[in-house]
């Protein structure tokens, strides 16, 4: 089929009839991506590779560039920029570029190897990963992104990186959640460890070699713009409290995704938004803010102490079977004393061709849908809702691996799952092995980021943004194993070879100091420093997050509704009042000072959270994590709408007291064609 | 449960510090003893007193950034991290005593902080096999025998938390080192680099002041990695090899 190899458009541009949003936002002008390829999908990237223009070696050593975050993707951009001979300063917040929150994926990294020779290819891939997104990525970006996996896995085995192997030596693989072959490279449950590290040691032979400076604790807090241009950042060094300027030709943030607004997650207590919400203030665009993914398989919260969330990896849904009580008055019984015909395996009952492994964002709502219900299990905790009233809501279904445990014995399930099991009973303090498991889903990871160009280029000449911190490549859901292969193709091969098309014409004008750009963002923060010290209020920032966290996770989390999402975005005002009129931030700037690094983040959350619900608000439609009460089907199901939204909607600051300004970017497809998801 | 929490404050790396007493009621088993400090911060920020500085990110065991040494032992009563261990492992009207690792090469920088960017340098010194973005040849091209990949993936678990040094009574890195020698010298691919690896790693140990193995095992007995001691065994056996071919 000629037009499916992308020689011309399968779909019309979206025509938005539906404003919920009105009032809270204004329209920009349309977004067209400059540097977007075009021709036969399979030879874009090869062509853009050959185009884009060369730096010569010996000038590579005069071009500095700044690299703000060390996961997956700024860890391996580092290592390769710097292996290619450019000045590297690499950043991170961590005591060490290793322990970025990469660190923790679990599950996998998918490439189109085709080494089980069961019908995998580039073009399965892409084609999975824009069906799994629900149709709201860029194709051509994703295109490359398959095309690229099978190069991240030999890049990874020639560092070492230890993959689980067969007994003839080669490398294993296993299938993931929603696809049909298996195409997932993995080490044991500790993937992203092992990726990381490879990263890591590529990044450190570096810093040996001298091409990279690593600045550990040390917090990015304004992006420099200069003459148009991104040329430098302004740092806090955690330890001392120095405010630094650090001048460049170009900037890079991998700082990771944002899923902390919500408070409790499964990201790390640390990962926040602060490098990419500044920058978006200072001109970069924020595309669909509002696409966050929700993962099924996570340990219940346990108390209003809870700091953060405990992923499981999603493989368990392949053995255990998901259930809660058919009457609510079960629910603090023994679950083993429940009897089979009490038991609604309501996952198998309403999708009965997938079962227990539908897709992650719709497992998750179920689950909300039988808490709703009333029939969720494990002990009542206190849930403070957002306007501070108290109610005792169990929030937890049971994984019940009692059926695997008689079909394939103890030993196979403790071999297969072990280390979960010990990490739940460890959390818990129950056994698995005796009684079911309890899950609820969590906040796992953010789609959306600030908006890149198909070079990763952001609205703001010379700001790049890779791997979690983009928006670019998993539409509205993304899928498993694939947002290892997101960081690692970004560090190690896309951006490589698009930043050079922007380097071909450096070195820059050298800039000092003495820059008026340099002066406003240094004074920016120092003066936003000395507020957060100076306000002496009541409220920790823990507090004010926590209380965030409760309105976004109510109105803009698994289900989100039209008078919702205007309720939280009034509540986010006030709480932003409150929070700079009433905070407490105890000591001085002159030291490590936690409290003060916390409500740096907080505050930038705040007005990202309303953002979140303005984007969540204009999308009056479900794809992918972002399901609106108001566009479902007549069971219930997510309901998309092409014809209005298939756009990319990339968000524009307007100053503090300005609307924010709505920018679209059509979807238009060549090598696929939309189709409403079903998995029933 | 009501505990009595006697935790090392200090201001930065160039002030004194000392132990501060704390009473902390309401503690839930449930809690993780991070979440705990959480609950005494929360209370200090409200009596005008500083919070308790500590590191910890990913809390669910696997970055290495927390660990603080608990009534004495690195990362407490149990074989996990600091972040994993859970309330339940005291009882109410416990003493515990916090303070942060133990070692002149982990300086603190604040309370319970300590930096441990040797650790970074030790790397840098030789903890990576050298091959350049792009110049791979196919993942199937060099075959690993399925036992010395589990046993590379096995040891490659450590997270450089560190609890190994602040267990040692000589405050060697040696497991930390010999998780890594090992982890690449098992593999095929790390086989060119593996004997100036291990004199390089060793060379800059040494110049960090971290002290020699006397293989005493507290560095194993306190992994929450469960790295085990044999690794200490392969560096020497590397080591050996090496300095015998004059490296």
């Amino acid at each position: 089929m000629a037009s499916a190899q992308g020689t011309s458009p399968l779909n019309k541009p979206a025509q938005q009839v539906s404003d919920d949003a009105r009032g809270y936002y204004t329209h920009g002008e349309p977004l067209v991506d400059p540097v977007a390829p075009t021709g036969p999908i399979d030879q874009r990237w090869t062509q853009r590779v050959f185009d884009n223009r060369l730096v010569n070696p010996a000038n590579r050593r005069k071009l500095d560039i700044i690299i703000v975050g060390t996961g997956l993707a700024g860890g391996a951009a580092a290592a390769t920029l710097g292996e290619a001979g450019y000045n590297v300063k690499s950043f991170c917040y961590q005591d060490s570029p290793r322990r970025a929150h990469s660190i923790a994926a679990q599950g996998g990294i998918n490439a189109a190897k085709n080494y089980k020779e069961d019908g995998d290819s580039t073009f399965r891939l892409f084609y999975d990963t824009v069906k799994g997104g629900d149709y709201r990525s860029r194709e051509s970006n994703v295109y490359r992104l398959a095309e690229v996996s099978a190069n991240i896995i030999d890049q990874c085995v020639a560092q070492g990186v230890p993959f689980a192997r067969e007994y003839g030596g080669l490398l294993d693989n296993r299938s993931f959640g929603g696809v049909q072959v298996s195409r997932t490279f993995y080490a044991r449950g500790q993937t992203g460890q092992q990726l990381l590290l490879g990263a890591y040691q590529a990044m450190e032979r570096q810093v040996a070699a001298g091409t990279v400076t690593q600045y550990t604790r040390h917090e990015m807090l304004e992006v420099i713009v200069a003459d148009g241009k991104a040329r430098g950042i302004v740092a806090r060094d955690l330890v001392t409290g120095e405010i630094e300027t650090h001048l460049a030709d170009v900037v890079v943030l991998a700082n990771g995704g944002y899923g902390n607004v919500f408070f409790l997650s499964t990201n790390a207590m640390g990962s926040n938004v602060t490098a990419a919400w500044r920058a978006h203030r200072k001109g970069a665009y924020m595309a669909n803010p509002c696409y966050t993914q929700i993962h099924p398989t996570c340990i219940p919260v346990s108390g209003a102490h809870q700091s953060k969330l405990t992923l499981m990896s999603e493989s368990l849904r392949n053995d255990g079977r998901i259930w809660v009580p058919k009457k609510a008055e079960d629910c603090d019984k023994d679950p083993r004393d429940i009897p089979e015909e009490d038991r609604d395996y309501y996952l198998e009952r309403i999708y009965p061709a997938f079962g227990n492994l539908v897709p992650r964002d719709i497992a998750s709502r179920q689950a909300k849908n039988m808490c709703d219900e009333g029939r969720g299990v494990g002990p009542a905790v206190t849930e403070v809702g957002p306007d501070g009233t108290e109610q005792q809501v169990r929030r937890g279904v049971y994984l019940d691996f009692a059926d695997a445990i008689s079909r394939m014995g103890r030993k196979a399930v403790e071999t297969k799952y072990g280390n979960l099991f010990d990490m739940y009973a460890r959390i818990t303090g129950e056994d698995p092995y005796e009684t079911p498991m309890r899950i609820y889903p969590a906040v796992h990871y953010v789609m959306g980021g600030l908006w890149v160009d198909y070079h990763l280029q952001s609205t703001i000449p010379g700001l790049f943004v890779t791997g979690e911190a983009n928006f670019s490549d998993h539409g509205a859901n993304r899928l498993g194993a694939s947002a290892l292969m997101q960081g690692l193709a970004d560090g190690y091969f896309v951006l490589p070879n698009t930043i050079r098309e922007y380097l071909a014409d450096g070195p820059f004008e050298k800039i000092d100091e003495s820059h008026p750009a340099v002066v406003e963002a240094r004074t920016d923060v120092e003066q936003r420093i000395q507020k957060f010290l100076s306000i002496n209020g009541t409220r920790s920032a823990d507090s004010f997050h926590k209380q965030l966290g409760n309105i976004m996770w109510e109105y803009c989390g698994m289900e989100r509704s039209e008078e919702g999402l205007r309720k939280a975005i009034d509540m986010i005002r006030d709480l932003k009042k409150e929070f700079w009129t009433n905070l407490r931030v105890l000591g001085t700037n002159e030291s490590i000072n936690q409290s003060l690094e916390r409500a740096g983040r907080v505050a930038d959350f705040i007005e990202l959270g309303e953002l979140m619900c303005i984007d969540a608000l204009n999308r009056r439609e479900s794809c992918g994590g972002h399901f609106r009460a108001e566009s479902q089907t007549e069971d219930g199901e997510a309901l998309r709408h092409d014809d209005e939204f298939a756009y990319v909607a990339a968000w524009e600051w307007s100053g503090e007291d300005g609307l924010p300004v709505l920018h679209k970017e059509d979807l238009i497809y060549t090598a696929i064609e939309m189709k409403q998801r079903s998995y029933k | 449960m009501r505990l009595t929490l006697n935790i090392w404050r200090q201001r930065d790396a160039a002030s004194a510090g000392s132990m501060q007493k704390y009473e902390l009621d309401g503690v839930s088993e449930d809690m993780s003893f991070l979440e705990m400090l959480d609950v005494l911060n929360e209370q200090l920020n409200e009596q005008g007193e500083e919070p308790v500085a500590f590191d910890s990110d990913c809390r669910e065991g696997i970055c290495g950034n927390c660990g603080l040494m608990i009534n004495g032992q690195a990362h407490g009563p149990e074989v996990t991290t600091t972040c994993q261990l859970h309330m339940r492992s005291f009882k109410d009207g416990d003493d515990i005593t916090i303070e942060p690792w133990r070692s002149d090469v982990f300086p603190v920088l604040r309370d319970l902080i300590v930096d441990r960017s040797a650790f970074d340098r030790i790397i840098q010194a030789g903890g990576y096999i050298s091959a350049n973005t792009g110049s791979a040849p196919d993942a199937h091209a060099a075959p690993v025998e399925k036992k010395k990949a589990d046993r590379a993936f096995d040891v490659a678990t450590c997270i450089a938390c560190g609890a190994c040094v602040a267990a040692c009574p000589n405050g060697s890195a040696s497991l930390f080192m010999g998780a890594k020698i090992t982890h690449l010298g098992e593999l095929p691919q790390g086989q060119p680099e593996r004997y100036d690896r291990v004199v390089n790693m060793v060379g800059q140990h040494d110049a960090e002041g971290f002290g020699g193995c006397t293989n005493i095992g507290e560095c194993t007995a306190a992994c929450p990695k469960e790295i085990p001691l044999d690794v200490i065994s392969q560096l020497n056996k590397d080591l050996r090899t090496a300095l015998k071919q004059g490296r």
